[in-house]
């Protein structure tokens, strides 16, 4: 994990500029290859995105709940840890902003929604939190955990919502009252579902930076991740670091699931399969490299690629999956420049030691 | 050991970027088929200047490949393209998010019709025929309440009734077994259009009703399947998507084994055509190409109403049985089948939907 940590946790940004460079060069091989014309598919990718304030809005709404997951593996990730249940929180958040928009719908507006955004977000953590604790106590391993706890969290959430909140007849729950949706701009983005889980994920990014690297619970934080058995050994309590950590982890990622059923759908539906956020969030964290505003940028150039490449298919007939090729290969030169250093580092070690001896 | 513990980082994370790779989207990139689209139109044996109608659809999270309705609706509208000269464009969509703006993308470009394809797609499509009034949409397999919304849906429990009638009358052990995808109003039509036909010709006949919860998993429906087979089934009809080709799957390497025979009941499309005769008792067709091929003519011939919902029943040849069914199907019993479906048609038998 250490290693890992230390391919995707560097602070340059140099890496990512080349890799992303990289990774647009290879996806217009594959087009060539394939016989499509890069430079229309990309140009048809970019008027998808900025050619009307509808498409930005969509854009950004794309973005945000990437921009959460990001940050929740990129947060456990600095503290030594690898969240890949950041999907399950996303729909455990989901669900308890529905059940607490629906159930508490009497309350008046402002404070039925700061309410369910809180929930969503503690229970998120919590979920976040089951994986920590097992971690911390029992020393189960938690990218097990919490990939477990991604289908635990699917089926509970689909069951919540077909016990309790579903239309009959319908795959779906009832309209939540509770809404973050940003209803002023409709007019400027032409009804592109813009909400406020845009302005948290933000937010969460400066808390994530404060935190970290400001606060001494952030410092101890980054200890136990950077070494555990040195920060026991500073006498920093590694067990409660690791639950807070996944707790954090986990509010960050019910928040994407508040902003998506609150401020997006307005309902949620029973899941067929994973939403994906999750994993994407995984992409996400390692392209910004695991540092908050790198993160944030990844989410906009993530939620870019993804919400352009329609406008690939729509206008350069350049099918919608080639534009993983090029995300995949932009994850794979960051990572590839990263075992470079790491294949090479262990000579340069022997020779420091030679010379010292 | 350190290098065990080196090579399992590498492999974690390839396994990150693989992960990451699949995050979303779940059809995986055979996009062969129906990629290269919509450049070649107006072909020469258009009688009359299409190429300004527009027909776009949207797909849902199946993607345009699913062997099943979305890749229907597709192969009819190219079809539709080379018949008529008008041009065809399909989007993607990669999660239930895209669906607004996929539509939207078709509507805000000016094509003279949208498909909506598959019911999910009913709040989106929706949404965007209340802000769009000029533009003309349609939907497969829900009802949307709007006066520019052609919806199309399909009396689902006609086609089953029948091929439950083939079920009850080939079974040999009295039990057969019904596996549905998601509890939805659409699929509810199936089991009780099922259920009716077993119990109308053998009353006696042990119906097992089962959901997988996932039209994606065919890992599931085999495992279901096995378990259905193993409690003395012999026929099952599954009604769940890609989920079912793991109950053909299982009733293919069972009748290898040489037990006793059994038989699985296609759905959809002619599922014998790709699972072969030696395990498709009959298929319950859905002629999602019809339908998408009737209403976006009627646009083309300007005669598209909106605000209208078309049921496509036995009547229509919305539903039906296959030609290829008598090749396992005896005589009396297709005489049999011809027989309900007359009565049906007639309104002598009215088949309950749920």
């Amino acid at each position: 994990m250490n290693k890992l940590k230390k391919i995707f946790a560097t602070d340059s940004y140099i890496v990512p500029l080349v890799a992303i460079i990289l990774g647009f060069l290879v996806g217009a091989a594959v087009m060539l290859i394939g016989g499509y014309d890069p430079i229309a598919a990309y140009g048809a990718l970019f008027k998808r995105v900025f050619g009307s304030a509808y498409d930005f809005g969509e854009a950004i709404r794309e973005m945000t709940p990437l921009m959460l997951t990001g940050l929740s593996v990129a947060f456990a990730f600095r503290s030594g840890m690898f969240n890949i249940g950041a999907d399950g929180q996303v729909l455990i958040g989901m669900t308890a902003a529905s059940v607490i928009g629906i159930k508490l719908a009497g309350l008046p507006t402002f404070l039925l929604v700061p309410l369910a955004v809180i929930g969503a977000g503690l229970f998120g953590g919590m979920w976040a939190g089951i994986a920590g604790y097992l971690k911390a106590k029992r020393g189960i391993n938690e990218v097990i955990t919490t990939i477990m706890l991604n289908w635990v969290a699917l089926y509970l959430a689909n069951y919540i919502v077909r016990t309790f909140l579903l239309i009959p007849g319908q795959n779906r729950s009832e309209d939540i009252p509770a809404s973050m949706s940003l209803t002023f701009l409709n007019s400027i983005f032409d009804n592109a579902r813009l909400h406020w889980g845009t302005v948290i994920a933000l937010a969460a990014a400066v808390f994530f930076y404060i935190y970290l690297w400001k606060t001494k619970q952030g410092f101890e934080m980054r200890a136990v991740g950077l070494n555990s058995h040195a920060a026991e050994y500073a006498g920093m309590n590694v067990r409660r670091n690791v639950m807070k950590s996944m707790f954090i982890a986990g509010v960050f990622a019910g928040l994407a699931g508040a902003g998506e059923v609150l401020g997006v759908f307005h309902y949620q539906s029973v899941f067929a399969g994973s939403p994906g956020y999750g994993f994407d969030g995984i992409a996400v964290a390692l392209l910004g490299l695991t540092h908050p505003f790198g993160v944030i940028l990844a989410a906009i150039l993530y939620g870019m690629l993804t919400y352009g490449s329609a406008g690939m298919s729509f206008n350069a007939d350049v099918p919608p999956e080639l534009i993983r090729i090029v995300i995949g290969s932009i994850i794979f030169f960051i990572a590839a420049q990263g075992i470079v250093r790491w294949v090479l580092k262990p000579f340069y070690f022997k020779r420091k030691k030679e010379k010292v001896l | 050991m350190k290098k065990i513990y080196q090579l399992s980082l590498v492999m974690l994370l390839a396994f990150t970027v693989i992960l990451a790779g699949c995050g979303s989207d779940n059809n995986n990139a055979s996009g062969d088929t129906g990629t290269n689209t919509g450049t070649n139109t107006g072909s020469g044996e258009a009688t009359t200047d299409n190429s300004n109608i527009k027909i776009g659809m949207v797909t849902d999270v199946g993607g345009v490949n699913d062997k099943s309705f979305n890749q229907s609706a597709w192969e009819a509208l190219k079809a539709l393209e080379k018949e008529s000269g008008v041009k065809v464009q399909y989007l993607q969509s990669n999660s239930s998010a895209n669906y607004e703006p996929n539509l939207n993308q078709f509507v805000k470009d000016g094509y003279s019709l949208t498909w909506g394809i598959g019911f999910d797609m009913g709040d989106s499509l929706k949404k965007v025929a209340g802000e769009n009034p000029d533009a003309k949409l349609a939907i497969i397999d829900n009802v949307v309440d709007a006066p520019n919304v052609e919806s199309v849906t399909f009396s689902e429990n006609e086609g089953s009734f029948l091929v439950g009638v083939v079920a009850g009358l080939t079974t040999k052990t009295n039990k057969v077994a019904f596996i549905g995808g998601m509890q939805s109003p659409v699929i509810k039509r199936f089991e009780a259009g099922f259920k009716a036909g077993v119990a109308a010709v053998n009353p006696s006949a042990k119906v097992t009703v089962t959901y997988a919860g996932a039209y994606d998993k065919p890992d599931t429906g085999k495992s279901l399947a096995a378990t259905l087979y193993d409690a003395g089934n012999d026929i099952i009809f599954p009604a769940a998507g890609a989920t079912g080709n793991g109950v053909f799957n299982e009733a293919k390497s069972r009748n290898k084994a040489g037990g006793s025979k059994v038989w699985v009941i296609g759905v959809d499309k002619d599922q014998s055509l790709e699972f072969g005769d030696d395990v498709t008792l009959t298929s319950m067709m859905k002629r999602v190409d019809e339908a998408v091929k009737v209403v976006s003519k009627q646009v083309i011939d300007g005669t598209f109403k909106g605000g209208t919902t078309t049921v496509l029943g036995l009547k229509d040849n919305g539903v039906g049985l296959p030609e290829t069914s008598k090749a396992n199907v005896s005589a009396d019993i297709l005489a049999k089948v011809d027989d309900y479906k007359q009565q049906i048609i007639d309104g002598k038998i009215k088949v309950p939907t749920e």
